[in-house]
């Protein structure tokens, strides 16, 4: 095969920053609390959109709908994608990384990189870095029951991301491509890992299925065939840089910065300044036609401590995703201890912008500035309360009032508008639903005229029909009306998360309604129609 | 609509309420003979959050949301702040300053003053309170209010035998009393919910039936 000749990487040239990468495998099932070894999917808008190893060997691969994916591995865990959850878990991670170097770029949760410049040197080259970064976050990742980092060193992040990927599941060592080197090391690679699907699906189709073949074709020719998008992959296939490209170093004055005064201890105090600051950086650079493609977040405390993070974000960033950035670095800050004292100052620095292509906001209709205000006061709670602290609700599919709702955080996008004809969920008890559903059930006792406990036949029906209701700590009433039992028996096939319910409608001589649940041959009271 | 001085109500509802609507910065407090309290202040919540206003309700986990929906609450523009915890006074504060209409259900042991305080927060932001006890005692609500809702009865519930059918619909009477032209009691008969889950009149009782209170 034949490489072009192309320009020595020098630390910053085309050839890209020498970059080391820290790659955490299947981050979003290990911030959701999953260990490596159960079968989990993270699903967004019905899609899968990252899974454990355990449902990989089953089948279950990116990109399956829900279903497909159950149906491949039925044991499957499915949860949603919560990304505030992925970068909050995050956090340690990248603290532990920055314990090597102060300029950590996260490009997104489970993906950490820096240029190794400096701190190879004082380490003692790229592999001995590698390795103990390698070391440091594995520590911080075993407590979480995550299977081990990968680690890759290359010229530029895109190279690296491919050498950290390339490493051995088992029992991983750092990969590090010597400099220079990069077009040989990726020409053996598939043209899918550019992430293009619609390129590298036209590419294959013309007999360019690897990376080198893409390489070795002339660059004029396939910015003329190809489109920038294609040179731009030519330019990562050749392992140079891509950013070159698009982003250049912004003016200093483009900088905007707010000192705290009295000093911010908690993360709402911050968030108020934290907001005011990034609508600022907003304008600004809305006023030039740029838009931010990475920013740092810059804190000095009290005692003069001094940090700075960097966040990436593939489109422009918004005013409000900026502030929510700021919003868990300084949770990430305050809450874990890198902080010993109150925030002084808060400074955010577009480090890279890119004309603005004019992006549409996320932005629901509505009165905007009972929106904005709304949106003020709830993010003040949340820096009080935690995230969790202030959500919304949106209602799926379920057999129990219970599970049909899901509760999103404010500030994190609510799933799309879900169908109000709610798909068929056998068992489902009718309308209308209890307006009240207990978070932590209520124990009851459903009792026959002779006062003995009711039970339920095998065949699902009531021994004796119910006379007298008590529920928890309540007055006993007389049963006037019931009906039952809606059976629902859930996931019959698995031995520990089986669950089997008879479920009533009680209505008692106060006009008080519950809905009573049999299971194991305890009463409950769920739900009450109050 | 922060402008205007009435924040709109489920059609059902305005015989209650002497304005036709709830005031802004008024303070309204439901409650329950036997049962019904918790759908009406979900009822109370939906129009204006429908309307476009922003509704929050507070310390009160166990709200059904299916039900909500059901009775017209609007989910995108509703949030839930479930455990204040500690910092109950401070959350409720931050909430007078963010939404246009809250539904409260205070902890047990609320400070009069602190109670006080937030009524007269919320007039002056021209924000809704409305409070719902929790039943049994727990939790009173030892400040004032301009409008008192009572779900007068024990509720009738529809569609449910003794062994068979389901519930369908409830129907409930509930009374308003309150300060200065509220002072007449009021009075009407609801299905609550109806058969749908939402709120509406009962069609056996259509006119509103409304008392004099001596004195």
């Amino acid at each position: 095969m034949r490489v072009l000749p192309q320009r020595r990487s020098r630390g910053d040239g085309v050839g890209g920053v020498r970059t080391l990468v820290v790659w955490c495998p299947d981050w979003p099932v290990v911030a959701a609390g999953h260990p490596a070894t159960a079968p989990v999917a993270v699903v967004a808008a019905n899609r899968v959109v990252a899974c454990s190893e355990a449902a990989r060997r089953d089948g279950v691969a990116v990109g399956l709908r829900r279903r497909e994916a159950q149906g491949r591995c039925p044991e499957v865990v499915v949860i949603e994608q919560d990304l505030g959850r992925d970068v909050r878990a995050f956090e340690p991670v990248v603290a532990a990384v920055e314990a090597f170097t102060p300029s950590v770029e996260v490009g997104r949760p489970g993906m950490v990189s820096f240029g190794t410049r400096g701190p190879s040197r004082y380490f003692g080259g790229d592999r001995s870095l590698a390795t103990r970064v390698m070391t440091a976050v594995d520590a911080v990742l075993s407590p979480m029951g995550a299977s081990p980092c990968r680690v890759g060193v290359a010229d530029g992040p895109f190279t690296a991301e491919q050498a950290a990927r390339a490493t051995v599941s088992s029992g991983p060592t750092p990969l590090v491509v010597p400099a220079g080197h990069s077009a040989e090391f990726l020409a053996p690679f598939p043209i899918w890992v550019l992430e293009r699907p619609d390129l590298a699906d036209l590419l294959t189709r013309l007999g360019l299925h690897t990376l080198g073949a893409l390489a070795a074709l002339p660059g004029a020719g396939v910015l003329a065939r190809f489109g920038p998008d294609g040179a731009l992959a030519q330019r990562l296939a050749r392992g140079w840089d891509e950013r070159p490209l698009a982003a250049r170093t912004p003016p200093v004055d483009l900088t905007v910065a707010a000192v705290i005064d009295p000093p911010a201890e908690r993360v709402d105090m911050a968030m108020f300044v934290a907001k005011s600051l990034a609508d600022d950086l907003h304008e600004l650079l809305a006023a030039r036609g740029l838009a931010c493609t990475r920013v740092a977040i810059e804190a000095e405390t009290e005692h003069g401590e001094h940090i700075i993070r960097l966040w990436r974000h593939d489109g422009a960033l918004t005013s409000r995703a900026i502030a929510e950035r700021v919003r868990w670095q300084l949770e990430g800050w305050l809450s874990t201890g890198a902080t010993t004292a109150g925030v002084t100052l808060i400074r955010l620095l577009p480090d890279e912008v890119k004309p603005d292509q004019g992006r549409q906001l996320d932005f629901w209709g509505g009165s905007a500035a009972a929106d904005d205000r709304a949106g003020r006061g709830f993010a003040r709670i949340q820096g009080m309360l935690g995230p969790y602290g202030v959500v919304t609700a949106v209602v799926g599919g379920g057999r129990d009032p219970a599970v049909q709702v899901q509760l999103i955080p404010w500030g994190e996008p609510r799933p799309g508008a879900v169908a109000r004809e709610a798909p068929p969920w056998p068992g489902h008890l009718p309308l209308p639903a209890p307006a009240v559903v207990y978070p932590e059930r209520v124990a009851a006792e459903l009792a026959d005229g002779a006062g003995g406990p009711l039970s339920v036949t095998g065949r699902g029906v009531l021994g004796a029909p119910p006379a007298r209701l008590t529920v928890g700590s309540a007055a006993t009433v007389d049963v006037v009306a019931w009906a039952g039992p809606w059976p629902a028996e859930e996931r019959w096939w698995d031995q520990e998360s089986s669950r089997r319910r008879a479920r009533f409608q009680v209505c008692g001589a106060d006009g008080t309604a519950h809905m009573v649940v049999l299971e194991s041959g305890r009463w409950w009271v769920e739900a009450t129609y109050d | 609509m922060a402008g205007e001085r009435l924040v709109p109500v489920l059609a059902p509802l305005v015989p209650l309420f002497p304005d036709g609507g709830l005031r802004r910065g008024s303070t309204v407090v439901v409650t329950a003979v036997a049962g019904g309290a918790t759908s009406l202040a979900l009822a109370v919540g939906a129009a204006p959050s429908q309307a476009g206003a922003w509704c929050a309700a507070l310390g009160w986990p166990a709200l059904g949301m299916v039900a909500a929906v059901g009775l017209g609450v609007a989910l995108e523009r509703f949030a839930l702040v479930p455990h204040p915890g500690e910092q109950w006074a401070a959350v409720t504060a931050a909430l007078i300053d963010a939404v246009d209409v809250i539904l409260v259900r205070p902890p047990p042991g609320v400070r009069l003053a602190d109670a006080r305080r937030l009524v007269a927060r919320a007039r002056e932001r021209g924000v809704v309170l409305v409070v719902c006890p929790a039943p049994q005692g727990a939790g009173a609500w030892p400040g004032g209010s301009d409008l008192q809702l009572v779900v007068a009865e024990a509720g009738r519930w529809r569609g449910l035998e003794y062994g068979h059918g389901y519930l369908q619909a409830r129907s409930v009477a509930v009374t308003s009393i309150g300060r200065g032209a509220a002072s007449r009691q009021r009075r009407v008969s609801l299905w609550l919910p109806g058969a749908d889950g939402a709120l509406s009149e009962e069609q056996a009782h259509a006119g509103v039936a409304t008392t004099s209170v001596a004195g």
